[in-house]
């Protein structure tokens, strides 16, 4: 064991712990509104629309996030077109393809989510609604948002956990989040134990505390339905 | 479509055995996965509160931290791992383990990881009368665990023990850091040979759904076929 490393190592894992941070709180606001979207577009009664999104959660829950990435960083800079528009500032960016593949990965499983979630809602709430004379805007947005989004914390807390472990394959796009310094002090120093260790560590207190809070929140907001 | 020829002028054939890779890796560290969670399940349940807390200790640590963390440990760790066990015994030389065998086993220990969960959520939902039981009618160790627990803990655990086939695929994709030519790094080798990355890394989406697609129905089959007679 060396402590020296393991010591020396940590305020750079802590810096790069920040653009982790960064990478998942950015795809997390952006993923909840194409999930919400898509969830939308999934209870929807024509067919079309309906397939259209069923496909998409398909196909970004069928593939790896690693393809994901590549398929969004290596691959749409070789359309020549994309390039000439505007999108190109921000395709050329790893930090930003990362996080659009983030947000849309995550944005499938967000939609799935809320989707069984608003399919559990007891039809009775929406009828007692109805039968007051509640128009339906308001009953979407005053009961049926509030409801869904109680009932999806537990999912939400796991999917919040997976999409941490997700901003790892940002190293794979030349990124330096915490996973990209912890393989790079590995490979010049050739002591992945103790690298491990302190990153591995970080991650897992960032995982505690995470499942903690969406624990309280769960308490809080528990209520039956 | 000409990138997609078998033999020399296209990648077909060797795309085809790459993914003949990626379902050999899966299935191994499936395999690796099971014999991991055989072991950390009877802890997870055990009384004992030593025994109980390796068992938490090993889901709870793979599961929070990043696959790819864990692929650098073994890719990085495991040969020298092996060398000092090696020393110990006296042999000095330098030992390289094959990339097929450090991707299997670091992929198999997460599946392990969410296994062993899947075995512990189904043997905790398996009726206590079952047990008591079993245990009245004074069978014997073998029979009371393999003809009569398993069956049923089995039956339990198929759909979710397909989540995890699910996520285990998914999760070979990170071998290729490694070097192993799997799908995503023959992609990746074509890809960077040819110049033309949105076509393979698509391919490779294709690929992959595929697996998904047709690993779902078989799975599915097997679900509907042990759910039956309940």
């Amino acid at each position: 064991m060396d402590i020296e490393l393991m010591i020396s190592s940590f305020p750079k894992l802590l810096n790069a712990t920040l653009i982790t941070l960064k990478l998942l709180s950015v795809s997390l606001i952006l993923g909840l509104f194409i999930g919400l979207g898509f969830a939308i577009l999934r209870m929807n009664n024509n067919k079309l629309i309906n397939k259209f999104a069923y496909g998409y959660s398909y196909i970004f829950r069928g593939t790896p996030l690693l393809v994901q990435i590549f398929i969004i960083y290596f691959g749409l800079g070789q359309i020549e077109y994309l390039r000439t528009t505007f999108l190109w500032v921000v395709l050329k960016e790893p930090y930003w393809c990362a996080i659009i593949a983030f947000s849309l990965n995550t944005g499938a499983y967000t939609s799935e989510i809320l989707r069984s979630a608003f399919q559990t809602i007891k039809p009775g709430y929406l009828e007692a609604g109805r039968s007051l004379g509640i128009p339906s805007k308001i009953i979407f947005t005053k009961i049926q948002i509030p409801i869904a989004i109680k009932q999806s914390l537990p999912a939400y807390g796991n999917e919040i956990i997976l999409m941490l472990k997700g901003t790892s394959l940002a190293s794979t796009v030349t990124l330096m989040d915490l996973t990209g310094v912890a393989k790079y002090i590995i490979s010049t120093t050739f002591k992945p134990v103790e690298v491990f260790i302190v990153a591995g560590g970080i991650y897992l207190f960032m995982t505690f505390i995470i499942h903690n809070v969406i624990k309280y929140l769960e308490k809080k907001y528990g209520f039956q339905t | 479509m000409e990138l997609l020829y078998f033999g020399d002028k296209g990648w077909g054939d060797e795309l085809f055995f790459a993914t003949l890779m990626t379902i050999a890796v899966s299935i191994t560290a499936m395999i690796i996965g099971f014999i991991f969670a055989a072991l950390f399940t009877p802890l997870k349940l055990s009384n004992n509160k030593f025994l109980n807390s390796i068992g938490n200790a090993y889901t709870t640590v793979i599961r929070g931290v990043p696959e790819l963390l864990v692929i650098y440990l073994f890719f990085f760790g495991g040969s020298g791992a092996i060398m000092f066990v090696a020393s110990i015994f006296g042999y000095n030389d330098y030992i390289e383990i094959n990339a097929f065998l450090t991707g299997s086993f670091s992929i198999g220990i997460i599946s392990g990881a969410y296994s062993t969960e899947v075995f512990r959520g189904a043997l905790q939902s398996i009726d206590k009368g079952q047990f008591e039981a079993a245990k009245v009618l004074g069978f014997d160790k073998y029979i009371y665990f393999f003809k009569i627990i398993l069956p049923q803990m089995l039956r339990l655990a198929i759909p979710n023990l397909s989540n995890v086939w699910q996520i285990t695929l998914k999760d070979t994709s990170l071998i290729s850091v490694t070097g192993l030519v799997e799908i995503m790094r023959q992609s990746y080798i074509a890809a960077g040979s040819t110049r033309d990355p949105l076509f393979f890394y698509s391919f490779a989406a294709i690929l992959y759904l595929m697996l998904t697609f047709l690993s779902m129905q078989l799975l599915n089959r097997l679900e509907t076929k042990y759910s039956k007679g309940y």
